[in-house]
């Protein structure tokens, strides 16, 4: 068994908006990419260029079709969620609770939660205990594999400090990714939950996620033709009273009165 | 605390160094980053100083790395040693290809240049391959736009200068309320997301009209899921809505648009819906000021929009009067149209009231003073912050021109085009149809084509037609059966080729085009037509020869292979002479350059073509000596001069004072400047007039300038399309060039000078009753065509493509999650994995793009998911609609432009059962590269 540490000095994690993500799966292969050539072993791809290719990702998106209720007794159009999950880096980490070796660890100074490949055994107990399957056990270097927050970059002096961010962070096309530390009420993701109301997942399992998802806003709530009506008062029923109202119209923008 | 943590290295090198060049995993063509260890890529990310992406980066542009190494990469020039479609080949050197070329092309150019059929497919070098294809004398060149986008391209071009993409974006910053009309994900793909985040942030409404609600219509507030054909309906409903409440823009629409323009009204004359005209030719309105006829662009001249004018007996009216007349009529009603659209009459209502509350209840204003090329001065740029943004899923429709056109036409008259809020053109745009060139057709041989190929018709006198009334182009474009085929028809080629109509060709020359696959229609019958021969055993195509820079489907058909780099190991420029990267607010074009030198016998297309060029002596090609002028692509870039002052890149040219953006001499640093910079370069707009571009003095001053043209040119709007109603009068008879008698009722329907909708030509030629279902394809947002799959990342993501089925369909065939179901349309049938949608038009299905491969293509191993369980839905859509009787077959394409109606397709539905794979199942190719490794991790650093 592995401790989790007591508390961590900053909570470091990602607040991602359900509201904004179209689903592109950029920050899938930007994480893809950056780790595998970077932090551990380079994540391996299994049937590469044949039958249905399976490799080890940090992080995956995943549609999931919404059927919201009857709304002014009409059915409602479903709806479309893209969802990504990667580690969510949990206050009480059951990943980090249940490894037999302490190879899985929060770190105390930010609540990361890393893998110490040298030390992992690749038992897969972690990927078991893991309530969002947010751990893949590498299947070419046989250690488990896991979102990292980019650890490797977010501190790293060799990079411009602007992109001292996670790769999948940086490369979201439209900004639903956000970054930074969920201790501190004042940061940007503090109050971008705070106002939008962000949410834990799957808070009954206990785990304390530090990562947050803010909600889709209400969809398809246009308001009714009704309200909007005087806008479109006719101001003619046909082209010839079309015309006169023109004549008047025209006569009453600047210079128009003749 | 007991807890014993590792001690990790926080600052790890990241690379030795960082390359920065332009993406090509698609056609948005954002900048990146790429950062090299040992000499190799080890990791590609965006550049945040990029006009296009400021440093994001897709699915596809961050996989860049799998790409450049992909098992498929074409190795060397190929032979082909077995038959045609077999793909057996051997290699051969560098010489013995481009003899073997130049001693297939030398005869033709020599005696009849028609004789090639050069069509360069998704080429980002068009200006070159042109340039190329014009002094071989050929007419038969075109790039993709014929089956992709030309009806939005054309419809903004003839009616505002541009269109969306390339030529104009929302203004993202200022917008708020943005409608979205089905698109293309590539079209652009960083901006579109990037633009959509903003707009979230902001809290400003986005709504998808679209049959399909995945990506993009998946985060907006409202999606209206249209039936699939019927966007010009709606447009006009809103048109309709908008003019009967009088919530348009009439300050606008009277100065400038074409709206207050005079139109004879004489149904004898032989002037009927032309415009009136001064003896210069000018068109002719009322001046506000003294209730006298004036030219449009008279100075100080107020247009009215309402004054008619009497002469000789004949009635003028102004172009607003024929819009109030046709749009005002209860055919355009929203209850008339609401039962084919699928959307209730209310909810057509709603959205109407919304774009009237927001572009004039929530006006904006920038205080900015400018002066309109009048010389009226206006003290302020008012805003309508609504704004739009459509592509393929509007124009690949048979009635597309039109219904793009419509959708311009509803953004003008709410005052929203290049104005604050609304659309902004992007430098060099916009530029109206009148700037363009006309299509030139004179061949002669051993000489040069008589001008550029491609290019904008003014009316029948411009149309490609021998004296026979035959085609001058092997596609048929700028003929009677679509007049205004601004980029060809690349669909039409191999079809018109293998029937020798209008006449027979000796070779198709080929760039990057899948034609043998995903990028025809009727897949199987091109195959066939590929590899049909005569009745002595030749090929009824007697030579092919391909550049691609993977093993494609479309290398096996290929007598000769041409193998290309990868975009990492080439130079190409993003040129303002050709489709460039600006944004609304800056010029901007940009280069690649080989960040890594290839690793096998091949060479970028372009700098191939140099040493043909030479070899076959073509203009601009070769010295006076008859040496080789530009010995490879880079060396044109940095040296061709196409106008004085104007090359293919347009920034770090030499000036007088040094270094200087759009004319100047040659700079031959000037690719070393780019690169330093970043691969790109941009200047700014000036600000005061970074709106109302097409009419402002000083933009045209500044565009003068800069090189975009040569003289100041400022245009209206042309709400009412005169070339057009000169179509239309040809059809009834009027002027010497006639058009075909089994063709006048379509012109006269189809060329309606005013925006209008008529129904996708399939319903007419097909039974809706049986054929009931609507099929789409759309295009994933990390994958490009089919260049995607051959990548070890992103074909996790998309590895196999069902078929989406909406709820109703699903029950009614009592479908289960695994099934199979044979989908049929008139032409074909085919047999593919199903699953259940939602979220999707009640009446459609629908799949993604390219996603189906053949055996033995793309290096993947013939069990490939691909190729087992993918799919085309192209085997299900014919060049031509079937016969109804009149003896004819009709292109299965817009009337207008002859845009390939790829989503007019209708289908029926039934459950099968499951077969081993899916059908039909072509017969495996022998690759020329043998097939990728089983397992990879790829990790460049040690």
């Amino acid at each position: 068994m592995t401790e989790l540490p007591t508390s961590t000095a900053k909570k470091l994690g990602l607040v991602i908006d359900l509201d904004t993500c179209v689903g592109c799966h950029a920050c899938v292969i930007s994480c893809k990419g950056w780790n595998t050539e970077n932090y551990g072993a380079p994540l391996s791809d299994q049937n590469a260029y044949s039958g249905a290719a399976s490799g080890t990702f940090l992080n995956r998106v995943h549609s999931y079709e919404v059927q919201p209720p009857m709304l002014r007794d009409a059915p409602q159009p479903a709806q479309l969620i893209h969802f990504p999950k990667s580690c969510l880096h949990c206050e009480d980490a059951p990943c980090v609770t249940v490894c037999p070796t302490g190879a899985s660890y929060k770190r105390v100074e930010d609540g990361i939660v890393l893998v110490n490949e040298q030390d992992c055994i690749g038992c897969g107990l972690c990927a078991w205990a893991c309530p969002y399957g947010a751990r893949e056990l590498d299947a070419k270097e046989g250690v488990m594999k896991k979102c990292t927050l980019c650890v490797d970059r977010i501190y790293n002096e060799n990079l411009p400090e602007e992109d001292r961010q996670p790769a999948c962070v940086r490369t979201c096309p439209a900004g639903a990714r956000h970054f930074g530390d969920l201790a501190d009420e004042t940061s940007d993701v503090s109050i971008l939950v705070a106002e939008r109301g962000g949410f834990d997942l799957m808070p009954e399992q206990g785990t304390k996620p530090t990562n947050k998802y803010l909600p889709p806003r209400p969809k398809d709530a246009e308001p009714e033709y009704d309200i909007l009506a005087p806008y479109l008062e006719p101001i003619a029923n046909d082209s010839q009273g079309f015309v006169s109202w023109l004549d008047k119209a025209l006569s009453a923008l600047p210079g128009g009165a003749k | 605390m007991s807890l014993d943590q590792p001690n990790l290295d926080l600052s790890p090198k990241v690379s030795d160094e960082i390359r920065k060049t332009t993406c090509y995993m698609c056609a948005c063509r954002c900048g990146i980053n790429v950062h090299m260890k040992e000499g190799k890529v080890a990791y590609i990310e965006g550049n945040r100083d990029h006009p296009v992406n400021k440093g994001v980066l897709c699915a596809k542009g961050s996989a860049g790395i799998m790409q450049h190494n992909a098992p498929s990469r074409l190795r060397a020039p190929l032979k082909r040693v077995g038959p045609r479609g077999s793909g057996e080949f051997e290699e051969i050197s560098w010489e013995e290809a481009l003899t073997i070329a130049t001693e297939t092309l030398a005869p033709i150019r020599a005696t009849a240049p028609e004789k090639l059929a050069f069509f360069t497919g998704r080429d980002q070098s068009q200006s070159f391959t042109s340039f190329w294809a014009q002094g071989f004398g050929t007419p038969n060149y075109a790039a993709h736009g014929g089956f992709c986008s030309v009806n939005m391209a054309a419809a903004g071009i003839y009616t505002m200068g541009g269109a969306f993409w390339e030529f104009g974006q929302p203004d993202w910053d200022h917008t708020k309320l943005f409608i979205l009309f089905g698109v293309a994900e590539d079209h652009d793909s960083n901006p579109i997301k990037m633009g959509i985040g903003k707009i979230k942030a902001r809290g400003a409404r986005m709504i998808g009209v679209n049959p399909i609600r995945t990506g993009y219509n998946a985060v907006a507030d409202d999606w209206v899921g249209i039936t699939p054909g019927t966007d010009g309906q709606f447009i006009l409903a809103l048109v309709h809505c908008l003019m009967k409440a009088g919530k348009i823009d009439l300050d606008y629409l009277a100065r400038f648009t074409n709206a207050s323009v005079l139109v004879n009204l004489d149904e004898k004359s032989d002037q009927f819906g032309l415009f009136l005209r001064d003896a210069e030719g000018q068109p002719q309105v009322i001046d506000r000021r003294t209730g006298k006829l004036a030219a449009w662009n008279g100075q100080g001249v107020e247009p009215d929009l309402s004054g008619t004018h009497r002469a000789k007996g004949v009635t003028h009216r102004p172009v607003f009067h024929l819009m109030a007349d046709k749009y005002l009529s209860d055919d355009y009603a929203p209850e008339a149209v609401a039962e084919s659209c699928g959307i209730p009459a209310k909810r057509i209502r709603a959205i109407a009231a919304d774009l009237a509350r927001v572009a004039f209840d929530e006006a904006i204003e920038l205080d900015r003073e400018w002066t309109d090329f009048r010389g009226v001065v206006h003290s302020k740029m008012i805003g309508r912050p609504v704004s739009f943004h459509a592509m393929r899923g509007i124009s690949a429709h048979s009635n597309g021109f039109q219904t793009c056109r419509a959708l311009h036409m509803l953004q003008i008259i709410l005052g929203t085009v290049e104005t604050p809020g609304g659309m902004r053109f992007k430098p060099p745009y916009p530029k109206p149809a009148t700037a363009h060139p006309k299509p030139h057709g004179k061949v002669t041989p051993g000489a040069p084509l008589n001008g550029p190929h491609l290019g904008y018709v003014q009316g029948p006198e411009d149309l490609l037609l021998q004296d026979d009334g035959s085609a001058t182009r092997i596609d048929k474009a700028y003929t009677w059966e679509n007049p205004m085929s601004a980029h060809g028809l690349m669909h039409m080629v191999i079809s018109n080729a293998h029937a020798g109509e209008p006449y027979k060709i000796d070779t198709l020359f080929m760039y990057m085009a899948n034609m043998s696959w995903n990028s025809s229609m009727n897949s199987g019958g091109v195959m066939q037509m590929l590899t049909d021969t005569n009745e002595d055993g030749s090929y009824v195509i007697p030579n092919i020869i391909y550049s691609d820079a993977y093993s494609s489907e479309m290398v096996a058909y290929a007598d000769l292979v041409l193998p290309d780099t990868t975009y990492l190991e080439r130079h190409d420029c993003i040129s303002l002479l050709d489709r460039p990267i600006c944004e609304a607010d800056g010029v901007a074009d940009a280069i690649r350059w080989p960040v890594v030198e290839p690793d096998r016998d091949v060479r970028g297309f372009q700098s191939v073509l140099c040493d043909l060029g030479a070899r076959l002596n073509l203009p601009g090609f070769v010295n006076e000596d008859g040496s080789q002028k530009y010995k490879d692509y880079a060396d044109y870039i940095t040296n061709h001069i196409r106008r004085p002052g104007i090359g293919p890149l347009a920034g770090f040219r030499t000036g007088e004072k040094g270094l200087q953006g759009g004319r100047g001499d040659v700079n031959e640093g000037q690719i070393d400047n780019y690169i330093k910079n970043g691969g790109f370069w941009i200047e700014h707009v000036p600000e005061n007039c970074a709106y109302y571009k097409p009419f402002s003095m000083d933009y045209q001053n500044w565009a003068v300038k800069m090189g975009f043209y040569d003289v100041v040119q400022p245009y209206i709007f042309q709400l009412y399309v005169e070339p057009m109603r000169k179509f239309q009068a040809a059809a009834e008879g009027i002027g010497t060039r006639q058009p075909p008698e089994h063709l006048r009722g379509q012109i006269k329907v189809t060329m309606d000078p005013l925006p209008i909708w008529y129904p996708p030509f399939e319903d007419g030629h097909v039974d809706p009753e049986e054929y009931a279902v609507h099929a789409l394809t759309q295009r994933p947002m990390a994958m490009y065509h089919s260049w995607g799959t051959q990548n070890a990342w992103l074909r996790q993501i998309h590895g196999h493509n069902p078929l989406y089925v909406p709820t109703k369909i699903w029950e009614a065939n009592g479908f289960k999650e695994g099934d199979w179901a044979r989908v049929s349309s008139v032409h074909g049938s085919i047999t593919v994995p199903v699953a259940h949608q939602a979220s999707l038009n009640e009446n459609t299905v629908w799949t993604w793009n390219a996603i189906g491969k053949r055996k033995g293509a793309w290096a993947l191993d013939t069990d490939a998911s691909e190729a087992t369980k993918g799919f085309l839905l192209n085997h299900l859509i014919h060049e031509l609609l079937p016969p109804k009787g009149d003896g004819l077959r009709w292109s299965n394409s817009d009337p207008i432009t002859g845009q390939a109606a790829w989503f007019d397709l209708r289908v029926k539905i039934e459950k099968s059962g499951t077969p081993n794979e899916a059908q039909p199942a072509m017969p495996e190719i022998k690759s020329p590269v043998g097939k990728g490794p089983k397992d990879i991790a790829w990790k460049v650093g040690k």
